[in-house]
């Protein structure tokens, strides 16, 4: 199945894919080859065990859509978690969506569509754009690679704290069923930088059976410190497929945040190098699942020097048939010593036939480390549910709170106040 | 107001009350006091409606209606309130939000309108002085990290918000200090009132010198054995519950 892709590539080498810098072509042919061998990953990877790509293996995606879908700034209002004057870049469909975005002047952050950056700032993007996510090994970031063209360039210079979040804005829109859209961001916080980017995947109408197969790569400076909220709300029957790969530098905090609610099969990689002494990680994330989703998220956090530290809490609710899965993998190379991290998976089920597979790992190989991990899966406490009836909560209202209660504490950790409350109100309204 | 008939009730096939038979009027307090293994929390719990222990036998009448045929969540609207002994902590629901919830799902069922948060912060405000609590307590979750004494006395500040018109103490003087135990005491006889009623489910004699019981009843191995008024309380506390026990042997 990975020959329509490359009949697909074909054409677009000949059209948008000679777009950008000398440097690029030569990259997307050589990530195309590489997907060529690739293939799409099989549950006999076991990056992929739990997770059976078929659905999306078997169907024939097509680039672009069809006709121009209308979107409105009252459609992209509903996702601006009330600040419209936010600094935002909106693509729809996986195009570039100029007259939807704003772009203030805001000292210390440039912003730009990826068309804009190659003309703008191509040395940024020869010194960083496909450096930090590797697709050697994975098949989504070679074809990703493959069909590098729209996309987002956040970077915010050295010393600077950005006042406001920065907001990409992904929407599927209109009649994109069997479309597919390759959207690449690249954010590089400088030195001491400081600043919150939010990633949205979200669909407006009857937007359906269309796949994302978004990159993002971040290059965290040293004493920098990147907030990254990526937020998957893509429509309950589109395929979803989202890497972030992040590479730190000395004494800088990567701070990721992944919801994921949307897809019909779905997944997540959030991945992250400790590459200097002094650097730390904090990846949390929710799923919330029902219907037949099937949603897969995947972290590694790689401890590559002294000193550096990670926490990881991801909490996922399932409810109906659905199926989640958590893979979560902390590794320690021998060079990071005094290593401290902690990871926790917690998974609450609201009816039977709903399944979770939770595999925290921990690869360590130094000795002078502190690291602990652990999963729970479980079901709304009776206890609590009866505390709540004897107190004249109706029994529909107590689950709701419970589970609402469960999702808070991972919500809870979102500094971003009014990105918080969006989140809390996405989380009471799921199960009614 | 309650009328307990021959009540029977156990979890699976273990039968812990063997008959009760208990009348309360509105105004009265009575206290229900025993060994450990008696009963007696069980009947709380019954009566509260906790879908663990299952009734097989009697019935509980509660202002005329079916009180075992409610839901519990229909028993709180309905005015029976049970002041938990182990009060049940709930991460991630602010005391707050969870008593105005409580509060307004009963004024529904009873067709009032809901009440805005800051029309009930006033409410809380009056009531918070009743049980000597901080307000900085609202915001922190549901008896989350309270200390014993601190969900004691949010149980009294439950009650005092939802105005119960049947209270049910569960051991609410167990792990209480003398300090706490007069404030949980001084809270539930501020809300006594004509038409209401209190049962105090103990198995020490103290509490009762600060909430005076209008009857007091000894349960052992799931019977009532012995009614009789304030004095029989301290007729206990100098001898003892052994005296009382009915001789197993001779039941069977």
């Amino acid at each position: 199945m990975t020959q329509a892709y490359v009949e697909a590539f074909g054409a677009f080498a000949a059209n948008g894919g000679s777009e950008g810098p000398a440097w690029l072509p030569p990259l997307r042919r050589a990530a195309m080859d590489r997907f060529g061998v690739l293939g799409f990953p099989t549950p006999k990877n076991e990056d992929w065990h739990f997770t059976s790509v078929a659905p999306i293996a078997e169907r024939e995606f097509r680039a672009g859509t069809s006709g121009t879908p209308a979107v409105s700034p009252a459609d992209v209002a509903r996702f601006t978690f009330g600040h419209p004057e936010w600094p935002r870049l909106v693509f729809v469909n996986g195009r570039f969506a100029p007259g939807l975005s704003q772009l203030p002047s805001l000292p210390g952050l440039e912003l730009l569509d990826l068309a804009r950056a190659w003309r703008d700032s191509p040395e940024l993007l020869e010194r960083h754009l496909t450096r930090v996510a590797n697709y050697e090994q994975a098949a989504f970031t070679a074809l990703n690679t493959a069909f590098l063209r729209d996309g987002a360039v956040v970077r915010i210079a050295a010393d600077v704290a950005l006042p406001s979040p920065v907001h990409l804005l992904f929407v599927a829109a209109g009649d994109v069923a069997d479309r597919v859209s390759h959207p690449r961001t690249l954010v590089v916080a400088e030195r001491h930088a400081r600043a919150t980017v939010i990633e949205s995947y979200v669909a407006l109408g009857g937007a359906s059976g269309y796949f994302t197969n978004a990159v993002t790569e971040a290059v965290v400076g040293p004493g920098a410190t990147l907030t990254h909220l990526r937020l998957q709300r893509e429509s309950a029957d589109a395929f979803h497929v989202g890497t972030v790969q992040a590479r730190q530098e000395r004494d800088s905090h990567f701070v990721s945040f992944s919801l994921a609610t949307g897809g019909r099969l779905a997944r997540t990689n959030i991945y992250t190098v400790l590459g200097g002494a002094g650097s730390g990680a904090t990846l949390n994330g929710l799923y919330m699942l029902g219907g037949t989703q099937h949603v897969d998220q995947q972290t590694r956090i790689e401890h590559a020097e002294p000193n550096t530290f990670s926490r990881e809490v991801y909490k996922g609710i399932l409810d109906g048939a659905s199926h989640g899965v958590f893979n979560g993998k902390v590794c320690v190379r021998p060079e990071a010593q005094k290593t401290d991290g902690k990871q926790e998976n917690n998974n609450l089920l609201l009816s039977d036939q709903a399944r979770v597979d939770t595999k925290p790992q921990l690869e360590i190989f130094a000795d002078d480390v502190k690291c602990t991990h652990g999963a729970t899966v479980g079901r709304l406490d009776d206890t609590a549910l009866f505390y709540m009836k004897s107190r004249g909560i109706g029994a529909a209202s107590a689950r709701r709170l419970l589970t609402y209660a469960f999702a808070a504490g991972v919500i809870e950790t979102i500094e971003e106040e009014s990105v918080r409350n969006e989140l809390e109100r996405l989380a009471l309204e799921r199960y009614v | 107001m309650l009328d307990i008939q021959n009540l029977h009730a156990g979890v699976g096939d273990n039968e812990i009350l063997k008959g009760i038979t208990l009348h309360v009027n509105a105004g009265e307090v009575h206290a229900v006091m025993g060994p450990n293994g008696s009963g007696k929390s069980t009947l709380a719990q019954v009566l509260a409606g906790n879908p663990a222990y299952q009734v097989t036998a009697g019935t509980v009448t509660y202002d005329g209606h079916d009180l075992l045929a409610m839901p519990p969540e229909e028993r709180a609207q309905a005015g029976v309130f049970m002041a938990f002994q182990y009060p049940v902590e709930i991460p991630g629901v602010s005391n707050a939000y969870f008593l105005r919830s409580a509060y307004n799902e009963i004024r529904k069922s009873k067709g009032l309108p809901e009440m805005d948060p800051m029309e009930f912060l006033d409410i809380m405000e009056e009531t918070l002085a009743l049980v000597d609590m901080d307000p900085a307590m609202l915001n922190r979750s549901v008896n989350t990290g309270f200390s014993g004494g601190e969900k004691k006395r949010n149980e009294i500040l439950q009650m005092a918000v939802l105005r119960p018109r049947l209270a049910i103490l569960d051991e609410t003087d167990s792990g209480l200090d003398i300090d706490a135990l007069r404030i949980v005491a001084d809270g539930v006889n501020k809300l006594r009132r004509p038409d209401n009623a209190t049962i105090v489910v103990t198995h020490y004699q103290r509490l009762l010198n600060h909430i005076v019981p209008d009857f007091v009843h000894v349960l052992a191995n799931g019977r009532i054995v012995k009614s009789g008024g304030k004095e029989l309380a301290l007729e206990l506390e100098e001898k003892g519950y052994d005296w009382l026990a009915e001789p197993q042997e001779a039941l069977a």
